[in-house]
Parts: C-alpha cells; structure tokens; sequence
C-alpha cells in the first residue's frame, strides 16, 4: 500500500466540518431536536467536532452519541476474523429526534445500512440524516449523504484513509493505492 | 480478533487476551438489556442446538436467550423426550444434529469428557456446558466477567470458593480462569471436599471458612450436592452449615465491600443464606443477567470464519 497523493490537510478538515455545521443548523433550522451520532471510530471524533462548532454557532450544546455497527455488519459470516465489538453509548433517546450519523467516509454505503437497522433498533427517530467527511462514489446500496465535507473520484482500487488527530494523532486525508 | 479453536471445551484453551476478548465482547453485548428491541440480527440463518443431558433451568434458558437475541435458529433438545430414549448413542446424536444443520452445539452431560467426544464426531462447533464433574468454562466465563464489572479487574485480586470442591465442574473451571487472570484462589470446604494437589496449582487451601474469607474480596458459594451427603462424604447437612455455611454474620467479618457470588441454584439455609443472597453486596441475581451477555459474545466470537480451518481441540 502506498501513498498516492493527500487530498485534504488539517485546515481543509476544519473548514469542511465548519461548514457541514452549518448546514446541519441551516437545513434543521435550529438544533433544537438535532442530535449527532458518530459511528466508531472515526466518525466519533468528527461528530464531537461537529457539535462543538454547532455549539459555537448556536449556542447551545448538541448531544452527542457512540454507535457500534459490529453487530449488524452484513459480512460476518464470509469474513475470517471476527470484528471486536465495542459498545454503543448514546445517552439520549432517540424517539422523536432527527438524528445526524456521522462517518469518515461514504463508500459502498454498507456501513450506513448497518448503521440506520442499529439506530432504529434502539427507537423511532423522526428523521435520520447522514454526514460524511469524505464520499469517494461506489455505492452499492441506494444511499447517500444530506453532508459531504469534500467529493473524491476514485477507483476501486484505491483507499481512502482518513488520519484524525484524536484517533492517529494528525489531521489529514489520503489516497493509497495498491 | 476470534477464537481460533472450534470449539470451548475448557478454560485451559483460553489465552488471557481471549479471555479479554471474551469479557469485553460481553460487556457491549450486555447493553441489549437496556434495549427496547432485545435483538441484534447477527446470527440470522445460523443454528443453535442445546444438547442437554442433565437437568438446567438457567444455563439452558440462558443460551437459548442469549441464541435468540443474537437472531439465531436455536433448538432445545432435551434427552428425556428424545431418540436418546430409544439408545442412540451420543456422537449418533451429535451427527444427526450436524445433518440437520447445527453450526454450534451446546453440550451438558453427565459423563466428563462427553463435550469433547461430540467435537471430535461433528464439524458443528460445540460449547461445553458442564460436562459431569469436569468443566464449566462458560460458568466460569460469566463469573470472572461479573468480578470484573464489579471490582474493575481481576489480577491481583484475592477470590475464596467455599463448598465442594471435588465435585464441582464450576470450581475446576474458575480455578484455571482465575489463575490465569492473576487472582489469588483459596479454596475452603471439609477435607473429603477437596481434591489432593490444588496447592501444587497455586490455590491456599483452608478447612475452616472464617481465616477463608478474611481478607477475601470475593467469595464464590458453591452448591452443596446433597445426594453427596449419602456417600458419606461429611457427617450431616447440620454440621456442613455450622460450620462452612455463609451467613450475616460470618459475612459481617468479611471486606467490607466483599463480592458475594454463587452459581446456582442455591439450597438456601444451607451453603448460603437467604439474607446472605439478598444483601447489597450479593450478585447472585446479577450473574444470571451477566450469563446471558457473556453466552451471546461466545456464541458471535465462535460463528466467524470457517470451522474447518481451526483445529479441534477434542
């Protein structure tokens, strides 16, 4: 695996997540009943990132949730190792609630599936959105994302990796290939 | 990160990192309690068979619960009402299951070594639940996981087991898990109740219970068998609770904050008080709970990969 080219930078990841806040304030009108949910692991550090900018715009704290998808991912019985299961932490119920899933990136789309059975598992929200840092395309399922921090044309050859200081102690995006 | 063995026949083939695995996939598990809907659709189309010999309410009811939340096919099969009836032999039994389509058999039997007898016959993977008075790995499994949520670790800890140690398949058992983890085991019971060269394993073995639990910050109660008491075993049921039975007031002179567990099913009055199973410090009613998150991580952490590819350990 080697390093093709780096596509966002530190200052490019803040100034996506800024502006998906506002999106997110814009298109809910307020946050009144908006809740974040980032799915693990590294849509957890970008949804409190999220709501900490949400916070600076509105005033007002916007609670955030863990979710763990290990449970309901839909390759489990063809892949070799079993995944480690985390736990789900959301401490606020979600009936009712417009919920914003937040991931790294969009790809297949799998992961969003898994992510919305586990989610209405747990209760009835009103209506679930979804907000990713990067959508590299390739869907396989008929999903796609209200937020998108930046739009990336790639192969199916290539990866996506997303460093996050939180998780790998730098900020930035790239694209490997095989 | 799985098990790599088919199947878990003894805690022995358990690493300390697969024990980890093991209690920390449980503890995600357990929040299924908390759930409106108790059921993650991680096991659909797999099939779960409880293959029972001996007479269980919990361990049975637990796995079947903890098959069920996982979205699991799981059958009971009870040897009274069965071919077993009509002299089918076990490894027979076994394969018919296998033909039928069982991805994990779960196995409790009379008889110590049946589990591994079933795992050497059938490509199925097979769980031991109590195998006569050999092992109880998953017993031991949801004990060490309730010591864990309750004091934070397990190493360094010091753990008494009270009662008959001879015959029981959940002191075998909790004694390589908890000496694995690093607890200290003492164990305490009448001298017939004891096996020989448990000090040779590590374990201070003690004949009176009060210098047993002194200093103790958790006390695992087992289940005095009464039909043991025919053979002559010890002197009489009244003399076993004066003198090893756990009371308030051979409590008040444990830890504070001492853990009190027992495997169940309890003779209340005898090895254990009632008083004693409702106090604070209790967490009888809390294992049963906890077998169930911790029969649902075995049952996800043992569905993975191909079976053929691991050995059997039977």
């Amino acid at each position: 695996m080697k390093a093709k080219a780096e596509i966002m930078d530190a200052d490019q990841i803040r100034r996506a997540v800024t502006r998906i806040a506002h999106e997110i304030v814009e298109a809910n009108k307020g946050i009144e009943d908006v809740r974040l949910v980032g799915i693990r692991t590294r849509g957890v550090p970008l949804a409190r990132r999220m709501a900490a900018k949400i916070e600076e715009i509105e005033g007002a704290a916007c609670p955030v949730g863990v979710l763990d998808i290990t449970l309901y991912r839909d390759d489990l019985t063809t892949i070799a190792q079993q995944p480690v299961v985390h736990k789900t932490e959301i401490p606020f119920s979600v009936e009712d609630k417009v919920i914003v899933l937040v991931d790294d990136v969009l790809y297949t789309g799998r992961t969003a599936r898994a992510a919305l059975d586990a989610l209405i598992d747990l209760g009835r929200p009103r209506r679930i959105q979804l907000a990713v840092l990067v959508d590299r395309g390739h869907r396989e399922l008929p999903i796609r994302a209200d937020f998108v921090g930046k739009n990336v044309p790639t192969s199916r050859e290539e990866v996506v990796r997303v460093d996050l200081v939180e998780v790998d102690g730098v900020d930035r995006v790239s694209i490997l290939s095989r | 990160m799985s098990l790599r063995h088919k199947d878990l026949l003894s805690l022995a083939q358990l690493s300390r990192e697969e024990i980890e695995l093991v209690l920390d996939t449980a503890e995600a598990c357990k929040q299924i309690f908390d759930r409106p809907v108790k059921k993650f659709p991680t096991l659909r189309g797999k099939v779960v068979v409880n293959l029972f010999y001996e007479a269980s309410t919990r361990t049975r009811t637990s796995f079947e619960l903890a098959g069920k939340w996982m979205s699991a096919d799981v059958v009971n099969f009870t040897a009274s009402t069965s071919s077993v009836m009509k002299g089918e032999s076990l490894s027979d039994t076994a394969k018919t299951l296998e033909a039928l389509g069982a991805d994990i058999i779960v196995i409790r039997h009379r008889s110590p070594g049946a589990a591994h007898l079933v795992a050497r016959a059938v490509r199925s993977r097979v769980i031991n639940a109590g195998d006569g008075a050999h092992e109880h790995p998953t017993q031991a499994l949801l004990d060490l996981f309730t010591i864990r949520e309750k004091k934070g670790r397990l190493d360094g800890l010091t753990v008494t087991i009270v009662g008959d140690i001879l015959h029981s398949r959940v002191a075998r058992s909790q004694i390589i898990g908890l000496s694995r983890m690093g607890a200290r085991v003492r164990v305490a019971g009448p001298p017939t109740l004891i096996p020989a060269g448990l000090e040779q394993r590590g374990v201070e073995v003690y004949h009176r219970l009060e210098p047993a639990i002194d200093g103790a910050d958790v006390i695992n109660v087992l289940r005095i068998q009464r039909e043991r008491q025919a053979k002559g075993l010890f002197p009489s049921i009244r003399e076993y609770v004066r003198l090893y039975g756990l009371t308030r007031e051979r409590l008040a002179a444990a830890k504070e904050d001492v853990l009190v567990m027992h495997p169940g099913p309890a003779n209340l009055g005898v090895e254990i008080a009632q008083d004693v199973v409702e106090d604070p410090r209790s967490a009888v009613r809390e294992q049963v709970t906890n077998g169930v998150a911790v029969r649902m991580a075995l049952l996800y952490l043992m569905s993975g990969g191909d079976a053929r590819e691991l050995q059997s350990a039977g």
